[in-house]
């Protein structure tokens, strides 16, 4: 192979229909579900479960290894899910948040579980209704600092028994209340252990001891639910725990402890990437088409200390916009010829959360009232665009990952 | 199929080229700058690597099959990685061999491109940049205008690479006043003809191991032969986002090696009992660098893969020159930042890849790819 940006025809032409898919059925409904928070599209919902059956939101949290038999094998999964989730979110992110499918709840699963536990937890996302699965670990006193984790999972039996509260749950209620869905949630099995004792486990809907105790109004997102979750002696069966129980020194641990199953995080990291891309090139395209009516033209060619004050925004926004895409390309290509892509991963989430927090404000700033007024949808695109600086880890939090890789330095030397 | 893998030759030429920049170009670059001059040694081993004969066909004297612009930008990556100014100086002489090569007639191939191709280094200055405020090549104040069998030339020109030394000029003038790109021709100028002044020595802020000149034309005479590619002339458009992506190469060659040394230097020095790198406010300073050396590679990868394919890149081009101008100057402001004091004084590197890193933004035409 040699350096080449061709898509394939084949992802060529999920792109195309994915985008005519994101113009005419996603995005006439934005607004509405902006407005109407905590509704959901169910005709649109049960549209896209029909056709995807899991694919999609199954692949946004990542994947199975392939690995198996130590043979690299060049494919184009990772690619075609990046390339799809930045159309659909190009077409609105709140709803394409609220896309039925395993979400980071199945994306454990897959990293994690047993043959049994993949066919017991994930057969559910093939089925008629659409299901959604979720993910719990941050609580109200822990957010990036994940091993400060205080929800307990304590052996009784044959029984787990989970205590503790978790918030900023995505999807909680679409997965509990919506679906017979599942939530995975951290807990520690040994709270002296740090990280080596936490454990993810399957809760399913309908666990006695679990309740949904808030769902949250947000600044933007507003179609996909984000919701508080509480653990009162929640009993759920001991086959419910993800990979081993046993505590193991993270240092001898390999891909088996806590640093292992976050690492398998690697692969939805680039697909947040691609989702700020969606949102950005978005408020970057009608900018462009607004300027277009003006009779406005970008003269890319000349210096840059010839060109108006907008042509360089313009410019700028395009190159850092290009920049991130093509940085998480490069992290998905790695991860589809099975290669550890950790660095590259987290350079792409924290560049492109950050353009696309900077490109939004921009462009509303740029169309003065008109990006300011809810008649058009690019100040909702401001809103729901400053997400990506924050879930699955801040900026900030992908600057620190990203530093440790080019330094060479662990959480210990560089905190 | 998308892929970020190098070719063979390319990881070959990689490998060669970045041998050479770093046990070569690299330890001299201090000394470089300090005497004002690239050692004659470090110029003929560049020269020995061959970027020009590897992109000229034989009949014309090498044995390649036109340039690429992508094995062009992955080969001064590494250059520019090891020194600037020895970088620009080895290759100034790419852009009147592949402005004949792409545009010339085939006389001025036979009579050009076998010099460019031969065993010794052999100059070759390309006048472009103008000395005047926000100089821009889509309003080149230079005019070429037809007389008969000559064209007149009148105008000045500056940052000329080697124009002391060499015996043609490539010189870039307008002969269509108001068409911006579209009304710029190339002409070969000898030296010595009537009406060329060659000025001192420029004196800048950095690229000082580079020797740079004013060039003057007072209605100097220059034959309808001269004229690159007869009637049909040049696409000067093509030729300046060629040599965008030369200078991409560059910035992004030298802004690695800033982030490298901050990277190297975070993890060694010690402040409060712990390495600088151990805080995040140095760690994410050279987290970003790394960021931005990468996502400018990007950048100018898919712009000369376009062009590779025969695709119109300006506009890429112009972006990913833009871009990696902008970061490599942020990048060699970090290298002194890091360093602090240290990253001031001339015993050190950092400095010399400030004063270098904002010639990005003065530099047009000097390479090309």
């Amino acid at each position: 192979m040699t350096i080449d940006f061709e898509l394939s025809p084949k992802i060529k032409g999920t792109q195309k229909m994915l985008r005519m898919f994101a113009e005419n059925a996603v995005r006439p409904q934005a607004r509405k579900y902006d407005e109407e928070e905590h509704e959901k599209p169910w005709d649109l919902l049960k549209m896209v479960h029909g056709f995807m059956k899991g694919g999609v939101g199954g692949s946004l949290g990542g994947g199975e290894k392939k690995e198996e038999g130590g043979e690299k094998k060049r494919s184009e999964r990772q690619l075609t899910t990046a390339v799809v989730v930045e159309e659909i979110f190009w077409g609105d992110a709140g709803i394409a948040l609220a896309f039925p499918g395993q979400g980071l709840g199945g994306a454990a699963v897959q990293a994690t579980g047993t043959p049994e536990q993949k066919e017991q937890f994930l057969a559910r996302f093939s089925g008629e209704e659409p299901v959604w699965g979720a993910m719990a670990i941050t609580e109200p006193e822990a957010g990036s600092d994940t091993a400060n984790l205080r929800t307990t999972a304590v052996k009784d039996g044959n029984e787990w028994v989970l205590n503790g509260e978790k918030i900023f749950v995505t999807a909680g209620k679409s997965a509990l209340e919506d679906s017979k869905g599942f939530v995975v949630v951290w807990a520690t099995v040994d709270p002296k252990a740090g990280r080596a004792g936490i454990k993810p486990f399957i809760v399913e809907a309908g666990a006695p001891g679990m309740q949904i105790t808030k769902i949250e109004d947000k600044m933007g997102i507003r179609c996909s639910d984000t919701v508080s979750l509480s653990f009162m002696d929640c009993r759920i069966p001991e086959t419910n725990i993800l990979g081993s129980a046993e505590v193991v020194d993270p240092k001898t641990a390999g891909t088996k402890g806590f640093k292992g199953v976050m690492a398998t995080f690697d692969a939805t990291r680039p697909m947040v990437a691609a989702m700020a891309i969606g949102v950005g090139r978005a408020a970057l395209d009608l900018l462009k088409q607004t300027m277009a009516e003006e009779g406005l033209e970008v003269r890319y060619g000349i210096c840059p200390n010839r060109m108006t004050a907008l042509e360089r925004d313009i410019m700028d926004m395009e190159a850092n916009l290009k920049a991130a895409r093509l940085l998480t390309w490069r992290a998905v290509w790695m991860l589809d010829n099975g290669d550890r892509n950790s660095l590259e991963a987290s350079m792409a989430k924290a560049k492109a959360g950050l353009v696309v927090t900077q490109v939004t404000q921009k462009c509303v700033e740029l169309m003065g009232p008109l990006g300011y007024s809810r008649k058009l949808l690019l100040e909702k695109w401001m809103r729901d665009a400053k997400i990506n600086d924050i879930f699955e880890g801040t900026g900030q939090i992908q600057m620190l990952i990203t530093a440790r890789n080019v330094l060479g330095f662990g959480r210990d030397k560089l905190k | 199929m998308l892929s970020f893998d190098l070719s063979e030759e390319q990881a070959l030429v990689k490998e060669t080229i970045a041998g050479f920049a770093n046990d070569m170009m690299d330890p001299l670059s201090r000394e470089c700058d300090e005497s004002g001059e690239v050692s004659g040694d470090l110029v003929k081993t560049g020269w020995e690597l061959e970027i020009i004969p590897s992109c000229v066909p034989e009949e014309y004297g090498g044995f390649g099959e036109g340039a690429s612009a992508l094995t062009g930008a992955i080969a001064y990556e590494e250059l520019a990685h090891g020194d600037l100014s020895t970088a620009l100086h080895i290759v100034s002489p790419t852009v009147m061999a592949y402005t004949v090569l792409l545009y010339g007639t085939d006389e001025q191939k036979k009579m050009y491109l076998p010099v460019a191709c031969g065993e010794a280094f052999t100059p070759a200055a390309a006048a472009l940049v103008e000395p005047r405020y926000a100089f821009c090549p889509s309003q080149l104040t230079t005019s070429a205008v037809r007389d008969g069998e000559e064209y007149i030339l009148n105008g000045s020109k500056c940052l000329v690479p080697l124009a002391g030394e060499a015996d043609n000029l490539l010189v870039f003038a307008s002969t269509n006043p108001g068409m911006g790109f579209a009304g710029v021709d190339a002409f070969i100028v000898p030296k010595g003809a009537e009406g060329v002044s060659v000025g001192e020595r420029e004196l800048n802020m950095g690229l000082k191991a580079l020797a740079t000149y004013e060039v003057g034309f007072k209605d100097a005479k220059v034959p309808l032969a001269n004229k690159v590619g007869g009637d049909r002339g040049i696409d000067f458009m093509d030729l300046i986002s060629r040599s965008r992506l030369a200078l991409a190469a560059m910035a992004i060659g030298m802004m690695r090696r800033a982030a490298e040394h901050s990277r190297d230097y975070a993890k060694e020095r010690i402040a409060f009992g712990d390495p600088i790198g151990s805080r995040q406010a140095i760690a994410f300073m050279v987290a970003e660098m790394f960021m931005e050396t990468d996502a400018s590679r990007m950048l100018l990868w898919e712009a000369a893969w376009k062009c590779d394919k025969g695709e119109d890149f300006a506009k890429d081009a112009a972006m990913a020159k833009n871009y990696a101008a902008e970061k490599c100057m942020k990048v060699c402001d970090g290298a002194v930042q890091v360093m602090g004091g240290h990253g001031y004084v001339r015993d050190n590197m950092p400095e010399l890849w400030f004063r270098n890193a904002r010639a990005f933004s003065a530099l047009e035409g000097l390479v090309m790819v």
